[in-house]
C-alpha cells in the first residue's frame, strides 16, 4: 500500500526544505556535474521523519567519508559492497524492537523514529548486492533502496557492470579490433525487483525533479519494501560534458532508453514526460540524440559501427513497447 | 569446571545447540539474523520455537545467506541492539569479510561457530578449520568443551564483547557436543537476564562536532555519526594498532566476567583462558581445545595410575592467545604435545602448535612440542590413540631438528 494523499511541494517550500535538511554538505569530493549528488540531496528533501542512510561501498561512499573527514549531518553507515540491503534490514529489525520496548524512554539523547534509506550504485545493485536486496525485499523490510544507476563500476575505474548498456565503452569492454564495446544490454533491474511484489518501485531522472520528489516520497510512505532506480549521469565515466549532466538526464526519457514509471502494488503508471511519449509517439526523439553527447557511444557513429546504434534503438523501442502494454497504452 | 555452590537451577536435558538457544532466550537479545548450516541447525530451529511461541521477545530475521547474517547483525548491534548469530563452517567462511568489518568497527556481535569441516570435500562432521580460520579476524574466541559450557560461554560472551567493544566467537564442536543430549544446568530466567542487562550503548565524546557532551555510539539521528568511512594510509595503521590494544583489553573483562558469572552459577572456569589438568608435577602434557580435552583427561587418570607423570592443558580462549599465561604453565614441563583439530597448509604445523611453540621461544626452559594433528572431518580420537600420543612423548625428548607434524588416527 501506498498513501493516498500525494505529497507535492512547491518551490519555495522545496527551497525552505532544503536549506534546513542538507544531508551532505558541501566541500565532497564527488566529481563536477555527478548525479548522485543530486540525487542524494533530492532524496533527503523528501524525508518524512528523520534518516538513517546505510551505503553500499561506491563513489558516494568513498567521496564523502574520508576520514577524519565525513560530508554527512545526518547518521550513516557503510559496511561492504553486497550487503547494504543486509545491513538496512538489521537496522530496521533493530530500530523495530528498540520503539517496540521503549528502549530509550526517557533518554532525550536518542531518537527511534526514523526511514531507514539503503543507498547502492549500480554494482551493488545489479550484480554483487543482488541476493542481500531479494532476501530484504522477501522479508518485507520496511526499508527504501534507491539504485544510482551510473552503468558501470565508476569508483573502480569506469568497469562494465550488470547495468553497463549495449555497446559502450568501459574499462573492461573496450572498443577493439573485434569486439566493440559491451555486447550485451542491461539486465532488467526494474523487473527484477517489482516481480519481489514489493508495494512500491519506481524509475527517477535527476532532472526531473518534481517526479523524483514525489517517487523518493511515495517510497518513504510505503507500507513494505521500495525500490527506486534512479539514473545518474557520470562525466567521468560517460565521457560526457559536466555541465551537460542534466541535459542527458533528460534525454535519457525523452529517447525512452530511461522511461519514466512507477509500479503501485503491482499496477504499471507512466509519469512525467514518458506519459506525454505515450500519448503523442512524435515525441519520443531517437538514440541518437541521447548517444551522441557521451564519450563512451563514440565509436557506434562510425560509419561501419552504424548497426550498433540501430541494435541499440531496436532494444530501446522494445523495452519501450513492453512498458506501454504493461501501463494499458 | 568446578561447581563451588549450588544455586536454584533447573536441570534439563539439552544438547549443545539448544544449551546455546536457551542462553540466547535468556539473555535479552533483541536481534537475530541466522542461516540454517548443518551442525548449527538446532540453534536456529529452537529460537524460531521461542520466537514463535510468543516466548520471547525479539527480531528473528532468517536472512538469505550467512554473509547477510553478520550483515544484518552488525546493522542491528549499530542502531542499538543486542545482536546474535550462529553458524558452522562454510557459512563461517561466507561470512569472512564481514568478520572483519565487524571487529573492525568495534560492533559487539555474539556468534556461536558449531565447528565443523570446511570443504572441500564437503563433510558436515567436526573439526577447527572454520574457526581457525578466522582466528585473525578480530573476534576474541572462546572454545566450549560441553554443553554446559556452551550455554555458560553464550551468557558471558554478550558481557564481554559489550564491556570490550569487540565481538565475540563461542565455540561448540559439531555434532560430538552440538548435538548430544547432555545434563544443562539453565538458570532461572531472571538470574540470566540481571546478569547481562539490557543491551547498553557506549557513550563517547566527539569534541570536533559536539563539544563536551557524552553521545549514544550507534546510528542515532538526534546525534548523527558516520561508521565505516574510508580510511586511507594516514589514518589506517594507527586504527589497526589500536584495534590491536582493544584485543589485549579484553583480557581483563573476560576474567571479571567468568568471576561475576561464577558468583550467579556457582560454575568456574578458573584460571578462564586454559584449564591445566595435574599438570603441577607433570613431565609430559597434551595441550588442546574443546571436547576432546575430557576424553584426554580420563587418559591422564589412566596413566597417571601406572606411575607416569602427564597432564592435560585444555585452551579455551584462543583470542586474545594467554601466551604468558601459557608460557608460565609449561615452563616446568619436559614435552608438550599439541592437539590441532585443522591444518595450516604448508605451515610447519597446525595454528594451536604455531601460536604455543612461538609463546614458548622467549620461555628460559623451552620444552620439546610435538604437533598432532588428528579429527579432521569428524575422524574419532579414541582413548588408545590418546595413551598413544602419551607413550611418545614420554619417550621422545630430544627436541627434533624441525617441528614434526603427526598424525593420529589417519590412514598410512
Amino acid at each position: 500500500m501506498v498513501a493516498k494523499a500525494i505529497w507535492r511541494p512547491d518551490i519555495k517550500e522545496l527551497a525552505r526544505i532544503e536549506g534546513q535538511k542538507r544531508p551532505v554538505e558541501s566541500g565532497h569530493r564527488l566529481c563536477a556535474g555527478c548525479g548522485a549528488g543530486i540525487i542524494i540531496r533530492q532524496i533527503a528533501m523528501t524525508a518524512r521523519k528523520p534518516l538513517v542512510w546505510i551505503n553500499a561501498t561506491g563513489c558516494v561512499e568513498v567521496a564523502t567519508t574520508i576520514f577524519p573527514y565525513t560530508s554527512w549531518n545526518i547518521p550513516w553507515a557503510h559496511n561492504a559492497f553486497e550487503n547494504a540491503a543486509a545491513v538496512g534490514s538489521g537496522v530496521e529489525a533493530a530500530r523495530k524492537k528498540l520503539a517496540r520496548v521503549n528502549r530509550f524512554e526517557g533518554d532525550p539523547d536518542v531518537e527511534l523514529d526514523y526511514d531507514v534509506i539503503v543507498l547502492g550504485g549500480d554494482g551493488g545493485t545489479y550484480d554483487i548486492g543482488l541476493q542481500a536486496i531479494s532476501g530484504a525485499f522477501e522479508r518485507r523490510h520496511k526499508i527504501m533502496y534507491v539504485l544510482y544507476d551510473n552503468e558501470a563500476y565508476m569508483n573502480t575505474g569506469i568497469q562494465r557492470s550488470g547495468g553497463t548498456p549495449f555497446g559502450a565503452r568501459t574499462t573492461t569492454t573496450p572498443v577493439g579490433k573485434v569486439i566493440k564495446g559491451k555486447p550485451l544490454f542491461k539486465k532488467p533491474i526494474m523487473d527484477i525487483m517489482v516481480a519481489h511484489g514489493i508495494p512500491y518501485a519506481a524509475t527517477v531522472s535527476p532532472a526531473y525533479w518534481n517526479d523524483a520528489l514525489v517517487k523518493f516520497r511515495k517510497g518513504f510512505e510505503a507500507e513494505g519494501p521500495a525500490f527506486i532506480h534512479a539514473f545518474s549521469t557520470c562525466p567521468l565515466g560517460w565521457g560526457s560534458a559536466p555541465e551537460d549532466t542534466v541535459k542527458i538526464m533528460k534525454l535519457a526519457v525523452e529517447t525512452c532508453v530511461f522511461p519514466l514509471y512507477e509500479v503501485v502494488d503491482g499496477e504499471y503508471r507512466l509519469t512525467g514526460p514518458s506519459v506525454s511519449i505515450a500519448k503523442n509517439p512524435d515525441r519520443k526523439k531517437p538514440v541518437e540524440e541521447y548517444l551522441k553527447l557521451q564519450g563512451r557511444f563514440r565509436h557506434m557513429f562510425k560509419p561501419e559501427n552504424k548497426w550498433m546504434i540501430e541494435k541499440f534503438q531496436e532494444w530501446v523501442d522494445r523495452q519501450w513497447e513492453t512498458l506501454l502494454k504493461r501501463a494499458g497504452y | 569446571m568446578v561447581v563451588q555452590k549450588s544455586v536454584s537451577q533447573t536441570m534439563m536435558a539439552l544438547n549443545g545447540d539448544e544449551a546455546v538457544a536457551w542462553a540466547v532466550k535468556q539473555s535479552n537479545v533483541d536481534v537475530v539474523a541466522a542461516y540454517p548450516i548443518t551442525p548449527q541447525t538446532i540453534i536456529v530451529e529452537r529460537i524460531s520455537e521461542f520466537v514463535h511461541n510468543g516466548e520471547v521477545d525479539m527480531e528473528f530475521i532468517r536472512v538469505e545467506s550467512e554473509h547477510s547474517a553478520l550483515s544484518a547483525s552488525w546493522g542491528a548491534a549499530l542502531a542499538g541492539a543486542r545482536a546474535f548469530t550462529a553458524t558452522a563452517a562454510n557459512g563461517l567462511a561466507l561470512m569472512w569479510e564481514i568478520l572483519y568489518i565487524t571487529a573492525s568497527t568495534r560492533t559487539p556481535v555474539v556468534m556461536a561457530v558449531v565447528n565443523r569441516a570446511l570443504s572441500a570435500p564437503i563433510n558436515i562432521h567436526n573439526d577447527h578449520s572454520d574457526s581457525m580460520g578466522a582466528r585473525d579476524s578480530g573476534w576474541i574466541q572462546i572454545y566450549s568443551e560441553d554443553a554446559q559450557e556452551a550455554y555458560d560461554n553464550t551468557i558471558m560472551a554478550f558481557r564481554i564483547a559489550e564491556e570490550a567493544m569487540l565481538p565475540v566467537m563461542i565455540t561448540l564442536d559439531g555434532f560430538t557436543i552440538s548435538h548430544t543430549l547432555q545434563n544443562v544446568s539453565v538458570l532461572p530466567d531472571e538470574v540470566v537476564s540481571n546478569f547481562v542487562g539490557v543491551r547498553k550503548v557506549p557513550r563517547i565524546k566527539l569534541p570536533h562536532i559536539y563539544g563536551e557532551k557524552e553521545i549514544p555510539l550507534m546510528l542515532n539521528p538526534k546525534y548523527p555519526i558516520s561508521f565505516g568511512p574510508l580510511d586511507l594510509f594516514d589514518y589506517y595503521f594507527e586504527h589497526k594498532v589500536q584495534q590491536n590494544e582493544a584485543m589485549k583489553a579484553s583480557v581483563p573483562v573476560i576474567e571479571k566476567v567468568h568471576r561475576e558469572f561464577t558468583e550467579i552459577s556457582g560454575r568456574s572456569y578458573e584460571p578462564v583462558h586454559m584449564i591445566p589438568y595435574k599438570t603441577e608435577d607433570a613431565d609430559v602434557v597434551l595441550l588442546g581445545l574443546s571436547s576432546t580435552m575430557s576424553v584426554v583427561r580420563k587418559v591422564v587418570d589412566e596413566l597417571r595410575s601406572e606411575g607416569k607423570k602427564v597432564g592435560a592443558i585444555r585452551l579455551r580462549v584462543f583470542r586474545p592467545f594467554p601466551a604468558d599465561i601459557i608460557r608460565k604453565e609449561l615452563s616446568k614441563v619436559s614435552t608438550v604435545g599439541i592437539l590441532d583439530r585443522s591444518l595450516s597448509f604448508g605451515a610447519e604445523g597446525g595454528p594451536v602448535f604455531m601460536e604455543v611453540r612461538s609463546a614458548l621461544y622467549s620461555s628460559s626452559s623451552k620444552p620439546t612440542v610435538y604437533d598432532y594433528i588428528y579429527g579432521l572431518g569428524g575422524r574419532d580420537l579414541p582413548p588408545k590413540l590418546i595413551k598413544k600420543a602419551f607413550n611418545e612423548l614420554i619417550e621422545a625428548r630430544e627436541e627434533p631438528e624441525k617441528p614434526v607434524i603427526k598424525y593420529l588416527g589417519v590412514r598410512e
